[in-house]
């Protein structure tokens, strides 16, 4: 199902800030159309990293491309090719929807007939044609996360950066949101998502474990749960950490 | 970009407290400040201890009542009265006429009377006095006309620029620059922290506009409507004020323009360092509020400010526009004699927007 075509390619990227080192020398690739699941316990990198990666931060050292263009001199056409939504709410509250969807299309530069159609077709698939013309602020949070991400998805990007997309909403909703993401990645989107329920690994192709700014893991959950002979990627995390606190010590 | 403008409006217009200080609180100012807060004194409550009880005593009286500026507020007896009543606080001040005051007039003799006033206040206290006082005057003159001393120095007092000696001609161009303060400064510090702290501003720096478009995309509505304040400020003082506008229309709207770019750049640069909205109006009100108010020359004239005051009165923006708006209203003169203060207004521009590049840029590393 999955090509083997790297969509963003990452060579011993290292940021630092003074002495203290965020992201550490970490290398991997992620291939066209995969579920990329960036994981790690708060202030392991996972951000730093992934700033790096949508342009708005500069590593230190070290190379990576996304959507084959170079991070360092080729960042404009990056944020083209990129969604991004982060873990905070990403729209605007005292905007409608329609307005909120004109002004992001708008900053991608879709024209505004593009614009029309596709907050009809996006406004039908989410069942909200009866609150397009009300302030976001009306919504549930489920409803606004789910809608922020259809947003982000407004000018088709090639991946899609999701920072800890469903913090602080309900499992059913987050079950509903992941459905989402299957079905953006099923139309061949590249999702690059950091999150820290460790339930939502499991949905991903495959998932990578931040620690200290390291890279400690990098494979399928199934094939990470084996090696570590444990039967939940909570329990893979724990194990990490644990390893390095013992390598802390020594 | 045109999307942006729209949306800033949006954001302007469906937020109830932006649109109240944009809009209602420039002109509650203005007219507060016009015609509440001033420094000429009317209808002060006097009490009178007359132990003359003579003509003098009586003509000098009927005067001061008949010049509007005083309203007697009951006869003391003894000058045991004197300190409980000032200490009630409804009188400012007493007037005691001391005993013969028409028999001293006629031997030649001086004839004493006693102005007391409550110097709580020093500034009402002294202009009460002063205006006592030159009634007491006036009636010399009265009784007096034809006494002509051999040597006389006689000054002549021209108050010019605004010789009816109006606080309100100093307060609207003070008002205006404080409105400005706040509107540019404080309303953009505030609505590019919300971005921050709404967590949008991320997607916009992820999104393909530049940083620059952003910033400008936020500026440009506040300009506009910064503007609009500017030109109703000045309105009301044209029309309801009578303040003078003797220089040039078209230099006073150049400076203006200049000053809002000042201090929109403040705000600016104070959203680079504030995270949330509070954060950004407790820096604008204290950072820029309180100097603006205090150390531009609005409220308390620089001259007479110790000079380390003095000397930081000089970076504080407001203080050269006010030059300017003074030079140009009130005296009328050209933007030619300006040229310093404009100089420093826009150099102060340039390197805010410097500072404020940097701070960013840091930021982005």
């Amino acid at each position: 199902m999955l090509s083997s075509e790297p969509i963003i390619s990452v060579e011993k990227l290292t940021k630092k800030f003074g002495d203290f080192t965020a992201v550490n020398a970490i290398s991997f690739k992620v291939v066209k159309g995969e579920i990329f699941g960036f994981l790690g316990a708060n202030g392991a990198g996972k951000t730093t990293a992934m700033k790096i990666l949508v342009g708005i931060s500069r590593p230190t050292s070290g190379n990576a491309s996304v959507a084959g263009f170079d991070i360092y001199t080729q960042t404009e056409q990056i944020k083209k090719s990129i969604g991004y939504m982060s873990q905070r709410f990403s729209l605007y509250n005292d905007l409608t929807i329609k307005e909120n969807i004109e002004f992001f299309g708008g900053i991608y530069g879709l024209t505004n007939r593009q614009i029309r159609e596709k907050s009809e077709a996006l406004v039908e698939k989410l069942g909200l044609q009866d609150k397009f013309t009300r302030p976001i602020s009306d919504l549930p949070l489920g409803w606004k996360q789910k809608l922020a991400f259809s947003v982000a998805l407004l000018h088709d990007p090639k991946i899609i950066f999701l920072d800890e997309p469903t913090g602080g909403v309900d499992p059913v909703t987050r079950r509903m949101f992941w459905n989402m993401i299957y079905e953006a990645a099923y139309r061949g989107v590249t999702i690059f998502v950091t999150t820290h329920y460790m339930d939502e690994a499991e949905y991903c192709n495959r998932v990578s474990m931040m620690v200290d700014g390291r890279i400690e893991a990098l494979d399928s959950p199934t094939r990470l749960k084996e090696k570590y002979g444990v039967n939940s990627m909570n329990d893979v995390f724990v194990r990490l950490a644990r390893n390095q606190d013992k390598a802390k010590v020594q | 970009m045109k999307g942006f403008i729209i949306k800033e409006f949006f954001h302007i217009f469906r937020d109830r407290r932006s649109l109240i200080i944009l809009f209602g609180m420039p002109i509650v100012q203005i007219l507060l400040f016009g015609f509440a807060i001033t420094n000429e004194i009317r209808n002060v409550n006097i009490a009178i201890l007359d132990k003359a009880h003579d003509t003098s005593s009586e003509r000098i009286i009927e005067k001061m009542f008949a010049s509007g500026y005083f309203v007697m507020n009951g006869y003391l007896e003894t000058e045991d009265e004197i300190e409980p009543i000032f200490q009630k606080g409804k009188i400012k001040a007493i007037i005691v006429f001391g005993p013969d005051l028409d028999k001293n007039l006629a031997s030649g003799g001086t004839a004493p009377i006693q102005i007391i006033a409550d110097a709580t206040d020093p500034n009402t206290a002294n202009t009460i006095a002063n205006y006592a006082a030159s009634i007491v005057r006036d009636y010399q003159e009265e009784i007096n006309p034809d006494v002509t001393l051999p040597l006389q120095i006689v000054p002549e007092v021209r108050m010019l620029y605004n010789p009816e000696l109006k606080g309100v001609f100093m307060f609207i161009p003070g008002t205006m620059t404080v409105i400005l303060m706040l509107v540019s400064a404080m309303m953009t510090s505030i609505s590019i922290a919300r971005e921050k702290e709404m967590g949008t501003m991320e997607v916009l720096l992820v999104s393909p506009l530049k940083p620059v478009q952003v910033v400008a995309g936020k500026v440009l509505p506040y300009i506009l409507l910064s503007s609009i304040n500017a030109t109703v400020i000045l309105l009301l003082g044209y029309f309801v004020f009578k303040m003078p506008m003797q220089g040039s229309l078209l230099a006073l709207m150049a400076t203006t323009l200049l000053f809002i770019i000042t201090t929109l750049s403040l705000g600016i640069l104070i959203s680079t360092v504030a995270h949330t909205q509070q954060m950004a109006m407790m820096m604008s009100l204290m950072g820029l509020m309180l100097p603006t108010i205090m150390l531009s020359g609005f409220v308390f004239p620089v001259d007479s400010m110790p000079w380390p005051l003095q000397v930081i009165s000089n970076i504080i923006p407001a203080k050269w526009f006010i030059l300017i708006l003074k030079g140009l209203m009130l005296k009328g003169v050209s933007i030619t004699y300006l040229w310093k203060e404009v100089l420093i207004l826009a150099f102060m521009t340039l390197a805010l927007i410097g500072l404020s590049v940097k701070k960013y840029a840091i930021r982005l590393a």
